[in-house]
């Protein structure tokens, strides 16, 4: 052994006496530091410029007025969603109709609500008493007054909810025609009805396919809720609107809006996670560890490690 | 019209046609099989073999003719002189009387071997839990998979997946039994699997109609061969005779050229 040799030439040296010289890869080296630098860059200005307002963004992150702001938010994310969803699977089930009636009817909804945008839909219903003063239903009888039925939230809840179900029907049909024809023949030849078929063998699989994007439409519908802000809905982004409207503190509580929505999306993606592995099952074999998973067993793996070292 | 004496086949067909688009698949087929009896459909692709399979449970419409089974016109209900086609549902609950297995054996992936037995019985006869849960065991036994019961499809191999669909089938307790080519997606050293649990099937009665190129099945188990070729029945008799002793010449033509192949189980 000759002191001279450097650890690295010693591990690339080969039992064939040659000395293997890694390649360098001066490019990676170069965009790493510049991208290095500009991200300190943008650090080092956000916290020393004042103007972030830090100290306030503290202050309101935890204001009981953006907390009833986050709930109304995350509950018209659920009610829109869910709304969308049901509505998306009975217009998916009727573009795929052998009446052609049907069909046309579920594929002119679709082009409507999603030809026409979300902002202009949503100030449709908040107007729809200028439209219809007295909603009858065409029910003798029923005499409903416009003004009083349509309130910000329920205009927020038709706008959205109807507007997602469009989107969330072109979903569904594309999931149910990823589903096999071998199984719906299958279940035909059993004597299963068609509406069962759908119920417990199609769309059970089509969830695979339908979950990822829905995920997304979740996430989507989350940001989206920001607009009923117009139509003076008090979710998040109203919320913080009406207090800098009065302390003129306005990007600080746009940055607290902004926090907020980034955590639930967040934990949204975590949820989006899991439960598409869930409706992976019976497709793979064996589904890859979570990340959890690979954190206890790779603590599981050095605990025994240690153990055995103890013993010896 | 048959008389009460008489056995009432459990299939009856009548001049069945099927056109696909101006492609006519079936070109008048006559066909009766008797309860019990253990029939095999042979010949070449194309020949309308399968399609036939597909009339009897109405999962093709026929254009022509007419096809009873065990007694009962297929897809309409008699009623006087006139013929009600059956609505969607009605059509469902005649065809839970006859089972059927496929090529590509279409377990629903989704459940467990278990719940592929059960969803049927559950749904369609709307049964007990227990009582379905009983007989899927039963069944499951006697294909040799009671241990499966709680695997998924994707954890079996082709054999063991095309047998849990026969029991799926059986489940249903159907007095006819189709097979529409149910080895031909697997792997060779996993066809006699299939097969023998077809033969146990045979033995114990039930009345089977099958598509299939396995000649020694054919010659061994069945009670009668069919060949058919371009949409028509060209020749059938005694299992044995036909495919032993031919005497059409596209009959002797098709065998010459499915035995000579050394893959034959």
């Amino acid at each position: 052994m000759t002191a001279v040799t450097t650890r690295t030439e010693q591990a690339a040296a080969t039992s064939d006496g040659y000395t293997v010289v890694k390649a360098k890869h001066p490019g990676r080296w170069l965009s790493a530091v510049v991208i290095i630098v500009i991200a300190g860059l943008l650090l080092r200005s956000v916290i020393t410029n004042p103007n972030f307002g830090w100290d306030i963004v503290g202050l309101y992150l935890r204001d009981v007025s953006i907390g009833r702001g986050i709930l109304v938010t995350l509950g018209l994310t659920a009610i829109s969603m869910a709304i969308g969803i049901v509505l998306g699977v009975i217009f998916a089930v009727m573009r795929l109709s052998a009446n052609p009636i049907v069909r046309s009817a579920a594929f002119a909804y679709v082009n409507f609500f999603r030809g026409t945008p979300v902002l202009v839909q949503l100030l449709f219903w908040f107007n729809l008493a200028a439209l219809y003063p007295v909603i009858t239903l065409g029910i003798p009888g029923v005499q409903l007054d416009a003004n009083q039925l349509i309130t910000p939230m329920t205009a927020a809840i038709l706008g959205l909810g109807l507007n997602q179900g469009a989107y969330m029907s072109e979903i569904v049909r594309a999931g149910i025609l990823s589903v096999d024809h071998g199984q719906t023949e299958a279940a035909e030849a059993l004597g299963i009805t068609r509406l069962q078929t759908m119920r417990r063998v199609v769309l059970p699989q089509a969830m695979r396919v339908i979950i990822p994007p829905t995920g997304n439409e979740t996430i989507g519908m989350l940001k989206t809720t920001a607009l009923v802000s117009v139509i003076s809905v008090p979710e998040l982004l109203y919320s913080a609107q009406i207090i800098y409207a009065r302390t003129f503190e306005t990007v600080p509580l746009l940055i607290v809006a902004s926090l907020w929505y980034l955590l639930i999306t967040s934990i949204l993606t975590v949820g989006q996670y899991y439960l598409e592995r869930r409706f992976a099952r019976g497709n793979q074999r064996n589904l890859p560890p979570t990340p959890l998973q690979q954190l206890k067993r790779f603590f599981a793996t050095h605990d025994a490690l240690s153990l055995k070292g103890g013993k010896k | 019209m048959t008389t009460a004496h008489d056995v009432e086949p459990m299939v009856k067909a009548n001049a069945i046609c099927k056109n696909f688009g101006s492609n006519q698949v079936l070109k008048g087929i006559d066909l009766h099989v008797q309860p019990g009896e253990v029939v095999c459909l042979i010949g070449p692709s194309g020949s309308g073999k399968s399609t036939f399979l597909r009339c009897i449970n109405h999962l093709e419409t026929v254009d022509g003719g007419r096809m009873w089974v065990n007694g009962k016109i297929v897809g309409y209900d008699l009623k006087g002189s006139k013929l009600y086609e059956q609505s969607h549902n009605d059509v469902c609950r005649s065809r839970s009387e006859v089972g059927m297995v496929f090529q590509q054996f279409n377990l629903f992936p989704h459940m467990t071997v278990l719940e592929n037995l059960i969803e049927a019985p559950r749904l369609v006869r709307k049964e007990k839990k227990a009582e379905a849960v009983a007989r899927a065991m039963t069944l499951l036994e006697k294909v040799g998979l009671a241990e499966k019961a709680q695997a998924y499809p994707r954890q079996l191999s082709g054999g063991q997946q095309q047998r849990v669909a026969i029991a799926r089938a059986l489940c249903m307790e159907p007095q006819l039994m189709l097979f529409d080519e149910p080895t031909s997606a697997l792997d060779p050293e996993l066809v006699g699997e299939v097969l023998k649990v077809m033969k146990d099937l045979a033995n114990s009665g039930m009345t089977m109609v099958v598509v299939t190129h396995e000649m020694n099945f054919a010659r061994d188990v069945a009670d009668r061969v069919v060949f058919m070729a371009d949409g028509h029945v060209v020749e059938q008799g005694p299992a044995r005779e036909v495919i032993t002793n031919p005497q059409n010449e596209r009959t002797k033509a098709f065998l010459a050229s499915v035995l000579s192949e050394p893959a034959a189980a």
